[in-house]
């Protein structure tokens, strides 16, 4: 019996289009924009100005506080302008437009091939080079990554959970580099465990990637104290509670961290990150991004320059094809729609699914039936139709007392109700006045 | 008569009895002593319980009315001045008079100002739409026209004009109780002084985009040029973050920036008409 959480969950097409395709390296684009922010936390301050000549991998923002990360160009060539320009949402945020010339690296970035396996830094320094690389959470959350190694006082860390789940349907950028990086990330996972000063890392990976368990499982016999943990397929069980309850069996109290059960979880994309920016010296300025959809001619995995406009990821993989109903940055499940193919490649883009007329319109909704359908599919133990309605009544107190700050958006609710209804809309909506309300309480 | 009746009723008198007396002086013993002006004023309020004044209902603002010492901070929108002069009658204040306000959406972003470039189809709630993404047009300042504002508004003084894309404010049911101020999520409402026949000089437009920015999304969007704020000789417009604001304490209703506007951003209503305009028909299609 294959381990899974144990609280609701659901199952849907995996259509995983883009499995057998392997990592191709996308031409350097003519220009770029990099947001400067990219991360959850404090923006960056640019250092750069109008007119500067910037090589590859050259900080072009620092960070403005300890939740906050640098910013290194992607690129090498004159930043054109510092300007404002609509991101994902639409709404415009500040970045950094670069004109590229050629593509001159950093003298320091090692740039061969070659697997690295030894270290010699010691915790605090893995963590600080980690930070001045600019490495945040690439599953999707951009959390920065230095903030999650360093446990507040009193807690320790016992366990270095590595996801390589990747439990949205179409997205392979995990799968793909679990297949063709697996020693990096084995000794990114080492990094990591010196960083923390942890014995056991386990890695959690899905069963609908057999190909990368046995291929991590073949190869982690060789590296002390990391195990690799076969998953039965169930989203979300990428989300960072979910895996902890599968792998470990432990359950994070509600509004704790992950780190009271002695648990850090980190994506394997990260882990990647890590191994670059120590033992290549190579910041975080690429990233492997899947494009699919059931209409698009070529569906790939790309590594791509952050910066890179969604559109020229589209244009490779075939273009855009007629029928477009929608551009999704992530997975179908957690991701959200674009506003137009201009907006950037950022550190959190794991894909770009272009789903067709036929499949992106929501349908109209109708009333509650009570099949309590979402209430069993809720992986957090929720009751998401009276949180919906919660958040329609604007009755914030009791939203709160529902634990409506639990939700993790993973949009199960919203997939399995029979009546179409934007649950996952109003509980956001609710979540967003109850954190306003919980901040102002605190001050 | 038998017994037993007259038993019964001669017990159920002297519990009754008791329980009157002991009633009797519990209630003087606990007896809280309530102003009886605060009927008398909240009999005078329109009881509406809008929370327009700020107070959680006609009874609260009441209360506060009593023991205030002037009445110079409270004000009934919806009542006005005739309302808050017969509650200084009642109190024995002095009554301040206010100018009426009226509520006023500064956005004219209407479907052939404004193009659509992208669609909607989560939960229709601007506080919703406005939270996910910055909306179907390319302005980002702009109604997103999920009207809720009109479900906010208790008086009915909201038309939604489905299909148009920007609600309108009735001005004659209008009482100003701030509903809907509170209720956009873009901030585009704005209580302004209420003037004769309720005329009005407005810059429709919240926009602070750059002036090429703002007119690409929106043909009648304030570019910020500034021609407005040179024109007008009572210094009630004032330029900041690429958006001219008229400040209707101020205005005079001269009228003079109206014609020197290039985009058509400031609106003149209720006035008699000027010359011969052609009503443009106003409809969307549908996408």
């Amino acid at each position: 019996m294959l381990k899974t959480f144990k609280v609701g969950g659901v199952h849907p097409p995996e259509n995983k289009l883009s499995a057998d395709k392997k990592i191709e390296v996308l031409p350097i684009p003519k220009t770029v924009f990099i947001p400067v922010v990219q991360h959850i936390g404090a923006p960056s301050t640019a250092v750069v100005n109008k007119g500067d000549v910037v090589k590859t991998g050259q900080i072009i923002a620092k960070s403005s506080g300890f939740v906050s990360t640098n910013i290194h160009s992607s690129v090498s060539g004159k930043v054109k302008k510092i300007d404002l320009s609509p991101d994902s949402s639409g709404y415009p945020k500040l970045g950094i437009f670069i004109d590229v010339e050629g593509d001159h690296w950093m003298e320091e970035i090692n740039r061969s091939e070659e697997l690295v396996k030894e270290f010699d830094l010691d915790g605090p320094q893995i963590v600080q080079k980690i930070q001045e690389s600019g490495i945040v959470g690439m599953g999707g959350a951009t959390f920065p990554s230095h903030v999650k190694l360093v446990p507040p006082k009193g807690m320790k860390a016992e366990i270095l959970l590595i996801n390589g789940v990747e439990c949205e349907p179409y997205l392979t950028s995990d799968h793909r580099l679990m297949m063709e990086k697996a020693d990096e990330i084995l000794v990114g996972t080492q990094l990591l465990m010196k960083a923390m000063n942890v014995e056991k890392a386990a890695i959690g990976i899905e069963n609908n990637k057999p190909g990368a368990i046995q291929l991590l499982t073949g190869k982690a016999k060789h590296y002390k104290g990391i195990s690799v943990v076969a998953l039965k397929d169930k989203y979300p069980q990428g989300g960072e509670k979910q895996l902890i309850k599968a792998v470990t069996g432990r359950e994070v109290p509600s509004g704790g961290l992950p780190i009271a059960v002695g648990a850090v979880v980190s994506n394997v994309g990260t882990v990647f990150a890590v191994y670059e920016a120590i033992q290549k010296n190579k910041p975080l300025f690429e990233r492997v991004v899947t494009v699919t959809g059931k209409e698009v001619k070529n569906p790939s995995n790309f590594k791509v320059r952050i910066g890179t406009a969604t559109s020229e990821l589209i244009e490779a993989a075939g273009g855009l094809p007629e029928n477009t109903g929608k551009i999704i940055s992530g997975g179908p499940m957690m991701g959200r729609a674009i506003i137009s193919p201009d907006v950037p490649v950022t550190k959190g883009t794991s894909g770009i699914l272009i789903i067709p007329e036929t499949e992106a319109k929501r349908k109209p909704y109708r009333e509650c039936i009570r099949c309590s359908r979402c209430v069993s599919v809720c992986p957090m133990g929720l009751e998401p139709f009276l949180l919906m309605t919660l958040g329609q009544k604007q009755i914030f107190d009791r939203a709160e007392n529902e634990r409506i700050m639990n939700c993790i958006e993973c949009g199960s609710c919203s997939y399995t109700c029979p009546s179409y209804r934007p649950i996952l809309d109003y509980i956001r909506f609710g979540k967003a006045k109850v954190g306003a309300i919980i901040r102002t309480r605190k001050k | 008569m038998s017994l037993t009746v007259i038993y019964t009723i001669a017990t159920l008198s002297v519990i009754g009895t008791s329980a009157a007396v002991i009633l009797y002086f519990v209630a003087q013993k606990f007896k809280v002593y309530e102003d009886p002006r605060i009927d008398e004023t909240e009999k005078a309020l329109p009881g509406a319980n809008c929370g327009g004044c700020g107070f959680a209902g006609c009874r609260a603002f009441a209360e506060a009315c009593v023991k205030a010492d002037s009445l110079s901070d409270l004000n009934c929108p919806v009542g006005g001045n005739e309302t808050m002069g017969s509650v200084a009658g009642i109190l024995g204040f002095e009554a301040h008079k206010k100018d009426p306000r009226v509520a006023f959406i500064r956005c004219n972003g209407t479907c052939n100002h404004r193009p659509k470039t992208s669609n909607f189809d989560g939960a229709s709630t601007c506080a919703i739409a406005a939270s996910v993404y910055s909306g179907e047009t390319d302005c980002q300042w702009g109604c997103v026209s999920y009207g809720d504002c009109y479900y906010s508004c208790k008086f009915d003084a909201i038309d939604i004009r489905a299909g148009i894309g920007v609600p309108l404010i009735l001005d004659d049911k209008c009482v100003a109780c701030g509903a809907c101020v509170e209720a956009c999520p873009k901030n585009l409402i704005e209580l302004r002084k209420q003037f004769p026949k309720i005329r009005k000089v407005v810059v429709a437009c919240r926009n602070e985009d750059k002036g090429g920015v703002a007119r690409k999304a929106c043909s009648v969007a304030c570019i910020g040029c500034g021609k407005c704020e040179k024109e007008c000789k009572f210094d009630a417009i004032t330029i900041a973050n690429n958006l001219a604001f008229i400040d209707s304490d101020k205005c005079k209703l001269c009228r003079k920036c109206v014609p020197v506007c290039p985009t058509n951003a400031i609106i003149e209503e209720g006035f008699p008409p000027r010359k011969i305009v052609t009503e443009e028909k106003q409809e969307c299609s549908t996408t």
